[in-house]
């Protein structure tokens, strides 16, 4: 059995470049999901709002928000298949974007 | 040719310089992203899934060879090959810096380009007929006029910030190619018995979350009262639009909500208010208009194309191709080349920077430099000799870009779609590919006959699926991508807005429901009918028993 754990993963655009990128446990800004803190708890992602409110203002990042998500396997899950396809890159063109570049979320837009 | 003013080339080279500026306070925390948010989309610049994305202005779709290559050095340099051509005869790029745009729009600006008037609540720019100036059953071409709105509408500070964006269309053909009809304002030309030019004032179109087909407020508007005219279509929207809700406030609400009469008797009581016509059109700036859109100076050509009817007689695949892909010219011995962007599974609009180039090229040669961009999403050489036909599908073979489905199935129109798309609720790009893969065969294709299959990834409506013969709408069910079809849209002289046919299919089963509804077709049509106007005559519900049938 694997041990599925629900949360909120906090992302954002980078402000300089546009490129999804997901606020990790140290407090940077990563371009893989996998890297992601999933915030357990409604104080968690308090926390992740706060510091994604300030790293707005230090112009980091543009667009922060919160989304659901779950681990999988120590894989992080975005819910929704808007976020996985943010993980990716276009399902169109998996030439391009994180799936192309090494930083691909684990999971495919629709599962197979 | 097309080229802007002297006081045009200020004001984008003056933009420019301003957009640098707030790009540099922006990235270095002067500007929140509030403040910095309309500054960027009044420059064509989107926030994205991926990336910003910048869309250029290609107005009328009218484009230099030297134009065409400067977008391809745009996708090479700063964005990832490629470019996608949309449905506002525009282009956008997909993966933008924010960093790099203050170069790219200077780039653009070497070539009198930019991105005013793509974005934001104001007079957005002017559409028109893809084939305007060349086709063969024009009364005249549409773009001066286009031209002359373009030029009293940039940066207008009294429509400026309008309830809602606003999109104007013109044609100057009978037969609508530039869907007037489902634009806010569509204008329509017509010849009274005196030879004197008048246009069709229609309002209240629109696509989105709810489609409408413009009314007729005037049948035949003298030129010469255009602009003054519509300044007062504009002032009664401004004043009465609606403000307080985002979705309510299209012109096209205004007018449904008042009813046709009442708008149009508000428009005429305006209009009555402004008896001293300021603003009306002078003939020599319309005829100084003009000239940058004269038709270039063609030789004359035998209407017997002799090398023409031998490659065709020779070459079964140029055959195919000549006959669905090329169009009537409005000169002997010449022919309207449509390029087809939709290639067997391909993404509808896109090109890699190298395929712009071999479209410069060719236009360059063959078609007195000058190409378009058609809002169904594909590329035209307006102007090209019949004898030159083959070799230029020579080259466009070499480049894949020689897909023969023009106006048939295969010739699709999607949005990006949720693979791109921040607004989108599914993916339109998938679906598209997965029919165009079905039905890669071109007998088949040409079995149907003309066929518009449009596919949105929202309720927006960017691709257009409120208007096809087959409507596509992606919409989400609890995270999952879900599809709805409806029948019976056209952007044509007699448009229509499509009716849903019942309840949605997920992705996988849209090939083989399109497939039901095109076999429905075949059985019942009558010799020669197409499926409009099959569709016309017998309405929805054979369609609905074959999807929908009891298993």
């Amino acid at each position: 059995m694997s041990i599925i754990e629900k949360g909120q993963v906090m992302t954002a655009n980078r402000l300089r470049d546009g490129d999804v990128v997901f606020l990790t446990r140290s407090g940077a800004w990563d371009l893989a999901i996998d890297n992601a803190v999933l915030a357990l708890e409604p104080q968690a992602a308090a926390a992740l709002e706060l510091r994604a409110k300030a790293d707005e203002k230090a112009t980091l990042v543009t667009g922060a928000y919160l989304f659901d998500a779950t681990r999988v396997d120590g894989k992080i899950k975005a819910s929704h298949i808007r976020e996985r396809i943010r993980t990716l890159g276009p399902s169109v063109r998996t030439d391009l974007g994180k799936q192309a570049e090494g930083t691909a979320g684990a999971f495919a837009p629709v599962d197979a | 040719m097309y080229r802007y003013d002297e006081f045009d080339h200020s004001f984008v080279q003056q933009r420019t310089n301003q957009f640098r500026d707030q790009a540099n306070r922006r990235l270095s925390g002067e500007l929140t992203e509030e403040e910095f948010r309309p500054l960027r989309l009044m420059n064509g610049l989107y926030l994205q899934l991926h990336a910003y994305m910048l869309r250029v202005a290609i107005p009328y779709g009218t484009l230099s060879s030297k134009q065409m290559r400067r977008l391809a050095y745009i996708a090479d340099k700063w964005d990832r090959g490629y470019g996608h051509f949309t449905t506002r005869q525009n282009i956008q790029y997909n993966w933008i810096k924010l960093e790099d745009t203050a170069d790219i729009l200077e780039a653009l600006a070497e070539v009198e380009m930019h991105g005013i008037q793509t974005s934001g609540n104001c007079i957005r720019n002017v559409t028109t007929d893809h084939w305007a100036g060349a086709a063969a059953d024009e009364i005249a071409d549409p773009r001066p006029i286009g031209e002359l709105l373009r030029q009293w509408s940039s940066l207008h500070p009294e429509f400026s910030f309008l309830p809602r964006k606003f999109k104007i269309a013109v044609t100057g053909a009978p037969n609508d190619r530039a869907a007037v009809k489902v634009h806010d304002i569509g204008l329509r030309l017509h010849k009274n018995a005196k030879g004197e030019n008048g246009w069709e004032v229609m309002v209240g179109g629109g696509q989105g979350r709810t489609p409408m087909i413009a009314v007729t407020v005037r049948d035949f508007l003298p030129e010469i009262e255009l602009i003054p005219y519509i300044e007062a279509i504009m002032r009664v929207y401004n004043l009465y639009g609606r403000r307080d809700n985002k979705y309510k406030a299209r012109i096209k609400i205004l007018v449904h909500e008042l009813g046709a009469e009442k708008f149009r008797s508000e428009v005429e009581a305006e209009y009555a208010r402004h008896p001293a016509q300021t603003t009306e059109v002078d003939a020599r700036e319309l005829a100084r208009i003009s000239k940058y859109f004269a038709l270039p100076a063609l030789e004359k050509q035998s209407r017997f194309a002799p090398h023409f009817e031998d490659a065709k007689f020779k070459n079964k695949d140029f055959a195919r191709w000549a006959k669905n892909n090329l169009a009537a010219h409005a000169v002997d011995g010449y022919t309207i080349v449509n390029i087809s962007l939709k290639p067997e599974g391909g993404i509808p609009g896109d090109a890699t920077g190298e395929q712009m180039r071999v479209m410069a090229d060719l236009s360059e040669r063959y078609s007195h430099d000058e190409l378009r961009v058609s809002h169904a999403q594909n590329i035209v050489l307006p102007h090209v000799k019949l004898e030159d036909a083959f070799a230029i599908w020579e080259q466009l073979v070499k480049a894949n870009l020689a897909a023969a489905n023009y106006g048939l199935l295969g010739d699709i129109i999607a949005c990006p779609g949720l693979d791109y798309c921040a607004l989108a609720t599914a993916r339109a790009i998938p679906v598209s590919q997965a029919i165009s893969r079905k039905f890669a065969d071109m007998d088949t294709q040409e079995k149907y006959g003309p066929l518009k299959i449009n596919i949105s990834g929202c309720i927006n409506a960017c691709g257009h699926h409120h208007v096809g013969h087959i409507g596509i709408l992606g919409l989400d069910k609890k995270g999952e991508e879900y599809f709805q079809i409806t029948l019976g849209g056209s952007s044509g002289d007699k448009a229509s807005i499509g009716s849903i046919l019942g309840p949605g299919f997920a992705a996988e089963e849209v090939p083989d429901a399109i497939e039901k509804i095109l076999n429905t077709y075949v059985k019942l049509r009558q010799p020669g009918e197409e499926f409009l106007a099959a569709y016309r005559r017998v309405g929805p519900q054979p369609f609905k028993d074959a999807l929908y049938a009891a298993a």
